[in-house]
């Protein structure tokens, strides 16, 4: 090697970092001028206590967000309900008791393959099969129910994978100590297996929810309105049991919109008033994410510490 | 209690079916009225005129034109901060780095589409005159920064995995820190980069709410940049948007649309996985 190609090789060593470090602050700069752009934007309408209580409207300056924020609230309640309630016992099946041979192993590798195959659909086709299943073969309509449901579906692969994660992490010793005082799989699942990966879980749909909160297209897709100037009719009662389920059926039966759809309309309007409005529902939208992953972020090092086996 | 895991198990595998029967059972019902030929050869996509036309080819094109854009802006600096954060870059800064890149996708996308339509747009039109309030460059630049956590993280995720002791060897050789991680490193790691491409590709062509706000709702048979278009998924947001009666030809044409982007995005998600199960065969 020449003396002026070394000299020259190691100078790309000095001058590589300082590219490299460039192109990095380039990335969080074009993140920083997106938070800053719509929280500029949306200012005005943020410190003005009226747009979180008020309906969307005609008048951009008398529109707000309130159905917009409660039908997110009750949608993302329905879909962490549905997640749940499939996606631990899917995880817990594949990490405990699936078999690893025969037709019970073949079914196993198949599921494997289609819950890292699921993650990478994309989300509109969530929202196609909502459609046909859930609204038109189903007739749950274009209802809350619909939605959680077509959430929870986008938000079961983050939480299976998470739930076996946090599973595995589990040492064997713990499983055959409990097995060795008589313990049966359910015992140990539920005594042990459960308890010491709830963080982990947690974590998972804590990251499932923070993307499923932000998700427009597929409820767009299942028919969500964009205006929707009444709330979902409460279930509670003034009377005994104060608790009405012809109520409570009806509230989940009744249309809604959700706070990206919203921006989602006021984006598409021509109006620069309206966009005013956009620009602030989308910050609130943008610190809920921001909170969620940082949320999860915390958890999941807590965990961490807490179980060092 | 084992049936019950089971069959939250099963469960996820009749999501999938149920997919493919919803995308097949009402694509089919359409491919009766327009046939596949017309669908697969026709160059006009005109279904809310009075003469319906059903070519697909400029939805495609559309899709592709700004996942095309998206990867020459990810893949560069996906790499670039790929190399860096692997080789160079210490603790500290990558503690820091990663989770920044990784919240990149976290963003809700109607917020990203908000940013395009009224930031990057007016931007970008004071550097090229003739580019319309609607066209493909600027979602395609956005969505270039969206999914760099596939083209940079992902990448250094498969950077980092080459043994340290490769990289050793190489210093001991007398090579460069660049002139390892370029070629040596990269090298090594060239299934799990790729992956990471393909995925970041999948996840561009199915975007919706970018390209449904910012690019158009005009199906455009064009390669410029300039021109408002409508991707595949921008179709299906302009059908849904309108009340379409159960059954009427609008509706199902999203079924056919919907089925050759769940194909096109199951084509891609393959390679992907295919190229990341070769990273462990190599070591």
């Amino acid at each position: 090697m020449s003396k002026d190609r070394k000299k020259n090789s190691l100078k790309s060593d000095i001058i590589y970092p300082i590219v490299g470090f460039i192109a990095l602050l380039l990335v969080i700069s074009f993140m920083i001028t997106l938070v800053l752009d719509i929280f500029i934007d949306g200012f005005e309408k943020l410190k003005d206590p009226s747009f979180y209580i008020s309906y969307p409207s005609r008048f951009p300056e008398k529109a707000g967000i309130l159905s917009g924020w409660v039908g997110t609230l009750l949608v993302m309640l329905g879909a962490i309900f549905w997640s749940l309630l499939i996606g631990i016992p899917a995880g817990i099946y594949l990490e405990e008791y699936a078999k690893k041979r025969g037709f019970l192993g073949k079914i196993e590798t198949i599921i494997e393959v289609n819950i890292n195959n699921l993650a990478a659909v994309p989300s509109i086709i969530y929202g196609l099969l909502a459609l046909g299943i859930f609204v038109y073969r189903f007739k749950f309509g274009e209802s809350i129910l619909t939605a959680g449901l077509t959430l929870s579906i986008l938000m079961l692969p983050v939480i299976v994978v998470n739930t076996r994660e946090a599973i595995r992490r589990i040492p064997r010793d713990i499983r055959e100590g409990a097995y060795a005082v008589g313990a049966t799989k359910w015992d140990t699942v539920r005594d042990h297996i459960l308890p010491y990966s709830l963080g982990g879980i947690l974590t998972g749909l804590i990251i499932a929810a923070s993307r499923a909160i932000g998700e427009t297209a597929p409820l767009i897709t299942i028919g969500a309105l964009t205006f929707i100037a009444f709330l979902p009719p409460s279930p509670f009662t003034t009377e005994f049991p104060f608790l009405s389920y012809e109520r409570a059926l009806e509230a989940l039966m009744s249309p809604f919109t959700v706070l990206p759809i919203q921006i989602f309309n006021w984006v598409s309007r021509p109006q620069a008033a309206f966009q005013i409005n956009a620009a602030a529902a989308g910050f609130i939208l943008l610190v809920l994410t921001v909170l969620m992953n940082a949320l999860a972020y915390y958890l999941r090092q807590k965990v961490r510490r807490k179980y060092i086996w | 209690m084992l049936a019950v895991f089971f069959t939250a198990g099963f469960i996820t595998i009749f999501i999938t079916v149920g997919i493919v029967y919803v995308l097949l059972s009402d694509a089919f019902k359409f491919f009766q009225v327009v046939s596949l030929k017309e669908f697969l050869t026709q160059k006009e996509w005109t279904p809310v005129f009075a003469t319906k036309k059903f070519g697909i080819w400029p939805l495609v094109a559309g899709t592709f034109l700004i996942a095309a854009i998206a990867m020459v802006v990810s893949i560069p600096l996906g790499l670039l901060i790929a190399i860096y954060l692997s080789e160079y870059a210490s603790v500290r800064v990558k503690e820091i780095a990663k989770p920044i890149i990784e919240f990149l996708e976290a963003v809700p996308t109607v917020v990203y589409g908000y940013f395009t339509l009224l930031f990057v747009t007016p931007i970008l039109q004071k550097i090229i005159p003739n580019l319309e309030a609607f066209n493909s460059l600027a979602p395609g630049i956005v969505l270039g920064f969206m999914i760099l956590p596939y083209t940079a993280s992902m990448a250094e995720d498969a950077m980092k995995g080459v043994p340290q002791r490769i990289r050793e060897a190489s210093y001991a050789l007398g090579a460069t820190k660049l002139r390892t991680a370029t070629h040596i490193i990269l090298p090594a790691a060239v299934s799990g980069v790729v992956a990471g491409f393909i995925l970041g590709a999948s996840r561009a062509i199915g975007e919706t709410m970018v390209v449904a706000i910012a690019a158009g709702m005009y199906p455009n048979l064009t390669l410029d940049p300039r021109e408002p278009i409508q991707t595949m998924t921008g179709y299906i947001v302009q059908v849904a948007l309108g009340d379409l009666p159960y059954g009427s030809i609008e509706y199902l044409s999203i079924f056919a649309v919907g089925l050759a982007l769940f194909i096109i995005a199951f084509v891609f998600n393959s390679i992907a996985l295919w190229l990341r199960s070769r990273i462990r065969e190599i070591y």
